[in-house]
């Protein structure tokens, strides 16, 4: 009696473990095999996180711009067995324009003017660099050195001689 | 990066006093600073962190260009030259004739920004023509 009610729980585990293995086969397929299959399929875009849950797919990161963005989700989405993708991506900030340096000759006109009230003051414009030259009392080094760096040079060259 | 680092303390200062369209770039072995502060007082600030880093401003290694934003056409501005009088020119130049005069400490009024060096104001007087904005201050 002992061995046959022995068997038979033996039995109906067996069971029960085969049904859930079917069941979850019959899910689709496994989270990890969907991670690694995203994965493969959006390493083109670059900064993209994938995780998966239960078929959800969850994007991550920081991509270039909108597009690159959109277009991760719908090749998530695309993929079979995922049940839906949270795109949870970021668009990087455009970079800063670049530095504008103003050309020789609006800078010379411009420097003209910025150092003629300060007298024993000279400057000389080479490629956006402003040099300046002569003499200056220190209290009005920081007006002088403001106009000048306001004239969008490429840089400026202190060689004054401070009083 | 080493020159951000170097003038960490401005670029800090600056971005602290909730300057608008602030942008720090490094490009040659020059640093950028440009932005729109608030106040002439937080610029002086902004420009004595500034000497104090760089000493006589002797480094050739920072461009620091803030203005005082949000001035708008018609209002009022005070001559800060040092002790002369400011020139009210016919044209955006030096070597412009000049049309007028106004004295250290008036109120002129701004009617146009022409460019970030000159403007064009009007005396109490009706004298009108342009002036070097370095010598121009919002009325506070």
């Amino acid at each position: 009696m002992k061995t046959k009610s022995l068997r038979l729980l033996l039995c109906a585990l067996l069971l029960t473990a085969s049904v859930s293995f079917l069941t979850s086969c019959k899910s689709g397929p496994k989270d990890t095999d969907l991670t690694a299959t995203l994965q493969q399929k959006l390493s083109t875009i670059p900064g993209v996180s994938v995780a998966v849950k239960d078929g959800v797919a969850t994007l991550s990161g920081e991509v270039k711009d909108e597009a690159a963005k959109a277009t991760a989700e719908s090749e998530a989405k695309a993929v079979e067995g995922v049940k839906s993708v949270v795109n949870s991506l970021t668009v990087a900030p455009p970079p800063p324009p670049p530095v504008v340096i103003s050309p020789d000759d609006a800078l010379i006109k411009s420097v003209t003017d910025a150092i003629k009230d300060f007298s024993g003051v000279k400057a000389d414009v080479k490629e956006g660099v402003v040099t300046l030259t002569g003499e200056i009392k220190r209290t009005s080094l920081p007006k002088l050195i403001m106009a000048v760096q306001a004239l969008k040079p490429k840089k400026v060259e202190n060689k004054l001689t401070i009083k | 990066m080493a020159l951000q680092e170097k003038y960490k303390e401005l670029i800090d200062a600056a971005t602290a006093s909730g300057a608008t369209n602030l942008l720090v770039r490094e490009e040659g072995g020059v640093l950028y600073i440009d932005g729109e502060v608030s106040s002439g007082a937080v610029k002086d600030n902004l420009w004595n962190i500034y000497n104090r880093i760089d000493p006589d401003f002797r480094g050739g290694d920072l461009v620091l260009n803030v203005n005082v934003g949000g001035i708008a056409d018609g209002d009022k501005l005070k001559v800060v030259t040092e002790s002369s009088n400011l020139n009210i020119r016919k044209g955006p130049g030096t070597d412009q004739p000049i049309v007028g005069k106004a004295a250290h400490g008036e109120v002129v009024t701004l009617v146009s920004k022409t460019s970030d060096q000159w403007w064009l104001i009007k005396t109490d007087a009706g004298e009108e023509g342009y002036s070097y904005t370095q010598y121009l201050a919002p009325v506070e």
